[in-house]
């Protein structure tokens, strides 16, 4: 899979200074600086864009689509993320941003928003189940998933096997635009996402649980808004009519998916270092009692995201006062006579998700522990200051490259410094000793 | 001078909390097409959304009747619900007598009858305990 998983964060070389910022906070020691540059391990990387939010001169880039590349399509349909809402200022009704979607040259609009509210059913259904691993862990962050899956693979079991909201928006976007327009075929359509984050442009590249995304491209919301603010004053009264509620709307922000249980025996941590946290105390079995996870990677939730334009606290806070005087929920499940745990298989992962032992030393049990050992030597002779000048994030992944292989003892400059001492030493000592 | 009065019926579902709400997104719409000034229609949106909440948390469902005159805007709720003990309490902010599991979602702050009262010109309340509640409240244009 190494190979073939593209990711969605790309590096400006000129602009990158080769510094340790993106080097120390990425929550995976992805990173190295290799060459004066920082270079990403593509297989540790999980898309959670915090290298993009820390990096002080812009060299990380998201890689995400344009609008101008579908233009082709007959049909064009935006999917917006609720995080969208937020990032603009004095609204008071969906309608509007909705409307300013179609008046920028989107043909119509299906809200991510929407099919939040049927997983938020479909997780209350399959929640009342008595077979499922619990406590249940939201499966709606990719950035989450691709953690668990490189980090955790015990929790694997834990992780909710349904559709993300985004996946099954694109799907049922595109059946209701071919029931509305029987003129149009599957081909004609694309659904393009507007996404607060990496992570999601990358999931629709390489999805989770299912074979194919039905996202045909990503758009980010830092884009949108500057062609969505001036198309928003076109027109006088909107004409596209939001058909999300309050849960949809609160899936934006950290603890929406969850309050949208309807039941207060969860848990939802916010912020890569955070759900590293809480992952390793789930791990350790320690909340008994609870029967859902929400994590999200960024700080805030999706409105955290790096592709977002505004402050996340300043985005939940507009959010909040959005959904104050909306329906509960507008989207709802037909009711399945008599069975109140039942979730239709079509929106069930339908691929599982599989460990992927990214972190092993060796293949082999023996040679991983000789490896182990080594390293836990040369960590030894290491000064621990975890500087970064070495171009590793810390003094232990250091010894891990020299044990793969990927860098030198010399690369320490500490050590290289001591090094030189020892021989000015010696060499005062062979002069006095030769007089 | 019938013919001046626009009437729309609405049944508010009870038992299922997450259907709470939809009645004023049609009425905003409707609204919309009318031609009513922005700011009417989000008092008449909100004072019908607060109802209608409290009718699905409270009294299992009612009905919604919208009548539109010349000159006001008529708002009619209807349950046969467990009715209001003691008004002047349930108008009190902050006094909230709605179930744990849906505050998180924001609801139960006790806003509903006060917020109801707030944005409409008039609002009448009989209620009659073990019977039902109805709620009438005037939006003048």
């Amino acid at each position: 899979m190494s190979e073939q998983y593209r990711h969605s964060v790309s590096l400006d070389l000129d602009k990158c200074k080769g510094c340790t910022n993106c080097l120390k906070r990425c929550p995976t020691e992805a990173i190295r600086i290799r060459g004066g540059h920082a270079v990403i391990k593509s297989e540790r990387c999980i898309d959670c864009g915090e290298c993009i939010r820390v990096c002080p001169y812009r060299a990380k880039i998201p890689k995400c689509d344009k609008l101008e590349d579908f233009a082709d399509y007959k049909w064009k349909i935006a999917i917006p993320a609720p995080a969208l809402y937020g990032q603009i200022d004095k609204l008071d009704d969906l309608d509007y941003i909705l409307t300013g979607l179609v008046e920028l040259g989107f043909d119509d609009v299906f809200e991510v928003a929407r099919a939040a509210e049927l997983v938020s059913e479909y997780t209350r259904r399959y929640l009342r189940r008595e077979d499922v691993v619990k406590p249940v862990i939201s499966s709606a962050c990719p950035a989450v998933v691709r953690l668990i899956s490189v980090r955790f693979p015990y929790l694997l079991d834990n992780v909710l096997p349904i559709m993300p909201p985004v996946e099954l928006a694109a799907r049922l976007a595109k059946q209701e635009a071919m029931r509305r327009h029987p003129e149009l075929k599957e081909k004609d359509i694309c659904a393009l996402f507007i996404s607060p984050c990496p992570a999601k442009v990358s999931y629709a590249r390489n999805p989770i649980g299912v074979e194919k995304s039905a996202i045909d491209g990503v758009l980010s919301i830092s884009d949108i808004y500057f062609r969505l603010v001036p198309a928003m004053k076109k027109f006088e009264t909107p004409y596209v009519t939001s058909r999300s509620g309050i849960i949809g709307i609160s899936w934006a922000g950290s603890g929406g998916e969850s309050s949208a249980l309807l039941n207060d025996k969860y848990l939802a941590a916010d912020g890569i270092e955070n759900i590293i946290k809480v992952l390793d105390e789930i791990e350790k079995e320690n909340f008994a009692g609870l029967e859902f996870i929400e994590l999200n990677a960024c700080s805030g939730g999706c409105v955290g995201g790096a592709m977002n334009m505004e402050n996340p606290f300043i985005a939940k806070a507009r959010l909040q006062n959005l959904r104050r005087f909306l329906p509960v929920s507008q989207n709802r499940v037909q009711d399945i006579a008599g069975h109140d745990d039942e979730v239709p298989e079509e929106v069930f992962w339908s691929t599982g998700v599989t460990y992927e032992p990214i972190l092993q030393l060796d293949e082999n049990r023996a040679e991983a522990l000789r490896k182990m050992q080594r390293m836990q030597e040369i960590g030894g002779h290491l000064p621990n200051l975890d500087c970064g000048s070495c171009g590793a994030p810390s003094c232990m992944a250091l010894a891990e490259d020299i044990v793969r292989g990927e860098a030198d003892d010399s690369d320490c400059v500490i050590r290289m410094r001591q090094q030189i001492e020892d021989i000015w030493r010696t060499m005062g000592r062979m002069v006095h000793d030769g007089e | 001078m019938t013919a001046d009065v626009l009437k729309y019926h609405f049944t508010v579902v009870g038992g299922d909390f997450t259907s709470a709400g939809k009645a004023s997104v049609n009425v905003k719409k409707l609204l919309r097409q009318l031609g009513i000034a922005p700011d009417i229609i989000r008092r008449v949106a909100i004072a019908m959304y607060e109802g209608e909440i409290n009718m699905v948390i409270h009294a299992n469902g009612g009905t919604a009747d919208l009548e539109i005159y010349p000159d006001s805007i008529v708002i009619i709720l209807a349950d046969s619900g467990p009715g209001i003990p003691d008004i002047d309490q349930a108008m009190q902010e902050g006094f909230s007598t709605a179930p744990d599991n849906i505050r998180s979602l924001g609801f139960g702050a006790g806003m509903g009858l006060p917020n109801m009262k707030r944005y409409t010109d008039e609002m009448k309340i009989d209620t009659e305990v073990g019977v039902g509640t109805t709620v009438t409240m005037t939006i003048r244009l």
